[in-house]
């Protein structure tokens, strides 16, 4: 294959300032010097704005009575393919099934978000949160208590303003 | 009763003291946040926001930047010349620091005692006193570099000795103009002959202050003259072997020699701490603190105030602050000149347009004074013109290929290949 080289159509010397093309440069660096608006997004302080298809930390949705709207049905814990869900499940007096432990290990969990398309009654999501810093290890696994406090927005997964993506 | 005499006595010792402490302290200080105004501005001329994380606005930084260095380990290379390499750093940083002693700032404060003098010391060498202590700098770079025994180290030590001395010589004949105007060498007749003039040097002498400014900036190692360092072919060039407040010696001096030279160009070129207006004119002139010269050539007292001394130290502030902004503002937006073609600009062209330069105010002096025009504004009016035409024949020879190329100039060799073939000779 040829390579072309692209000729620049460059001025000659003759008819090129330096004088001229310095001050125009210390013109436009004075302009974006007094710019008011900056790129750097000041975080702590700025919420930084996450996508409605951004997938973080996970959240359990609950029935008003408090209860968890999984049903320990296993198709989590199945399709998840960093196989970090841990489901023991369990079934009451009239025979509605129930989780007894659902545990999510955020560092093993690649938020592929599958586990949220893949439940039935729309329990388990994962949210548009990421600030979950913390001093142990263990506490990176979640517990279904935790789960179902955590009260942050859940993820879409797809973007409301291009429905061909859903 | 405020009595119009100068200090004398222990109050002379008092204030001097006074004066010492608060323009060093100052001066230090200013260094401190222009190292932060480096940077914030920096950041916004990139569209970022720079350092505001320690204290309100980040106005802390230069403390936090001081405490990191100074916990920071000190490093010695093993085949470091272990003394030279220790005294680098003091060489460097003590001239900067104490040429800021014959710049006067404000207007005299006058006080119950009597007239202090705003500045340190008044010495009748004045600006000769500056330039020696400034050049005694390089030899802190030089032994830095050659010191550090290492190549990048020893290339930016030579580069700034070359540089340095190069520079020294379009800046001091540069300053001739301004002395032959001035008739003396100390700052403080250089800002009274200012106000008698009615015009700030920058107008009649408007090349040497283009030239000036131009070796100031290859005289503190700046951008586009910052060859010694050149982080992008030197590593850092001559402190590349610098760690903790060693390196940071360093960065005070340059910063120190910044902020020396923008004074000294306000003091020079922009009237020092002189405002517009002849209320705040006053100078010692044979014992008498005076405001100038009635027309039958008698002395007119001058009545300073402390409110004029506080005007003019702000006036004086703003100037300075204005070449430091230059200075950072330039940094930022023209990249690196090439070390053959700084060195071509010093000797071919800064030097013989200062020598010529000063032979021709020189010449428009003696004529002025043979026609018998009085020193006032006419004649700086006169000097504006023939230094107008200078500057602007300067900046014709100068430009346009002439002298010096812009990049988008340099591509004379045309290139044209299709299929691989052999790259382009300089014939082409």
């Amino acid at each position: 294959m040829a390579i072309s080289v692209k000729l620049m159509n460059r001025p000659e010397p003759e008819q090129t300032s330096y004088l001229r093309a310095a001050l125009s440069g210390m013109a436009l660096t004075f302009r974006h010097l007094v710019n008011p608006s900056k790129v750097t997004q000041q975080y702590p302080e700025e919420p930084t704005d996450l996508s409605p298809r951004w997938r973080g930390t996970h959240r359990m949705e609950v029935h008003a009575d408090g209860r968890p709207k999984c049903v320990a049905c296993g198709l989590c814990p199945t399709v998840c393919p960093a196989n970090c869900i841990r489901l023991v499940g369990g079934e009451d007096d009239q025979g509605n099934r129930y989780p007894i432990v659902y545990e999510i290990d955020e560092f093993r969990c690649i938020f592929c978000g599958m586990c949220q398309e893949v439940c039935p009654v729309e329990a388990i999501h994962v949210g548009q949160h990421f600030e979950n810093a913390e001093y142990t290890r263990s506490r990176f696994v979640y517990d279904l208590d935790r789960l179902m406090e955590q009260d942050h927005p859940t993820t879409l997964l797809w973007d409301p303003s291009d429905p061909s993506s859903e | 009763m405020e009595s119009l005499q100068p200090i004398s006595g222990l109050w002379l010792l008092i204030t001097m003291s006074l004066k010492v402490t608060i323009i060093f302290g100052l001066v230090v200080l200013v260094v401190a946040y222009s190292t932060l105004a480096e940077r914030r501005v920096s950041a916004w001329i990139q569209d970022r926001r720079g350092p505001n994380r320690v204290g309100p606005f980040g106005l802390l930084q230069p403390v936090a930047d001081g405490i990191k260095n100074l916990l920071k380990e000190e490093t010695l290379p093993s085949t470091a010349s272990r003394a030279f390499f220790v005294l680098a750093p003091m060489f460097v940083l003590v001239p900067s620091l104490v040429t800021f002693a014959v710049i006067p700032i404000a207007a005299p404060l006058p006080t119950p005692v009597g007239v202090v003098d705003m500045i340190i010391a008044d010495v009748p060498i004045g600006i000769l006193y500056v330039l020696a202590f400034s050049s005694l700098a390089v030899y802190g770079v030089v032994l830095g570099g050659w010191a550090s025994n290492n190549k990048y180290a020893f290339l930016g030590g030579l580069r700034a000795s070359a540089q340095m001395v190069s520079y020294e010589v379009a800046l001091g004949l540069s300053l001739i103009t301004v002395l032959m105007m001035s008739g003396n060498v100390t700052l403080t007749e250089v800002v009274w002959q200012q106000q008698q003039l009615g015009m700030w040097f920058a107008f009649p002498l408007s090349l040497a202050f283009i030239l000036f400014v131009i070796s100031a900036f290859a005289e503190t190692n700046r951008l586009p003259f910052d060859m010694p360092e050149a982080e992008s072919e030197l590593v850092t060039g001559y402190h590349t072997e610098y760690s903790a407040m060693k390196f940071s010696a360093f960065m005070i001096s340059e910063f120190g020699h910044m902020v020396t030279a923008s004074a000294l160009m306000a003091t020079l070129f922009l009237g020092g701490w002189d405002l517009p207006g002849t209320w705040d004119d006053a100078f010692w002139h044979e014992g008498q603190l005076i405001k100038g010269f009635s027309q039958d050539g008698v002395a007119v007292l001058a009545n300073p105030a402390w409110w004029k001394t506080v005007l003019t130290f702000c006036g004086f502030a703003a100037k300075t602050s204005f070449f430091m902004l230059l200075y950072i503002w330039i940094r930022w937006t023209l990249p690196r000149f090439r070390y053959d073609q700084v060195m071509a600009l010093g000797w071919k062209v800064m030097l013989p347009t200062a020598l010529a330069y000063a032979m021709l105010i020189g010449s428009v002096i003696l004529v002025l004074d043979e026609v018998g025009i009085r020193w006032g504004f006419s004649y700086g009016l006169a000097l504006t013109a023939v230094s107008g035409a200078a500057t602007a024949g300067f900046i014709f020879f100068l430009d346009r290929g002439r002298t010096i190329i812009g990049a988008a100039g340099q591509s004379r060799q045309k290139v044209s290949i299709s299929g691989i073939s052999q790259p382009a000779t300089a014939e082409d």
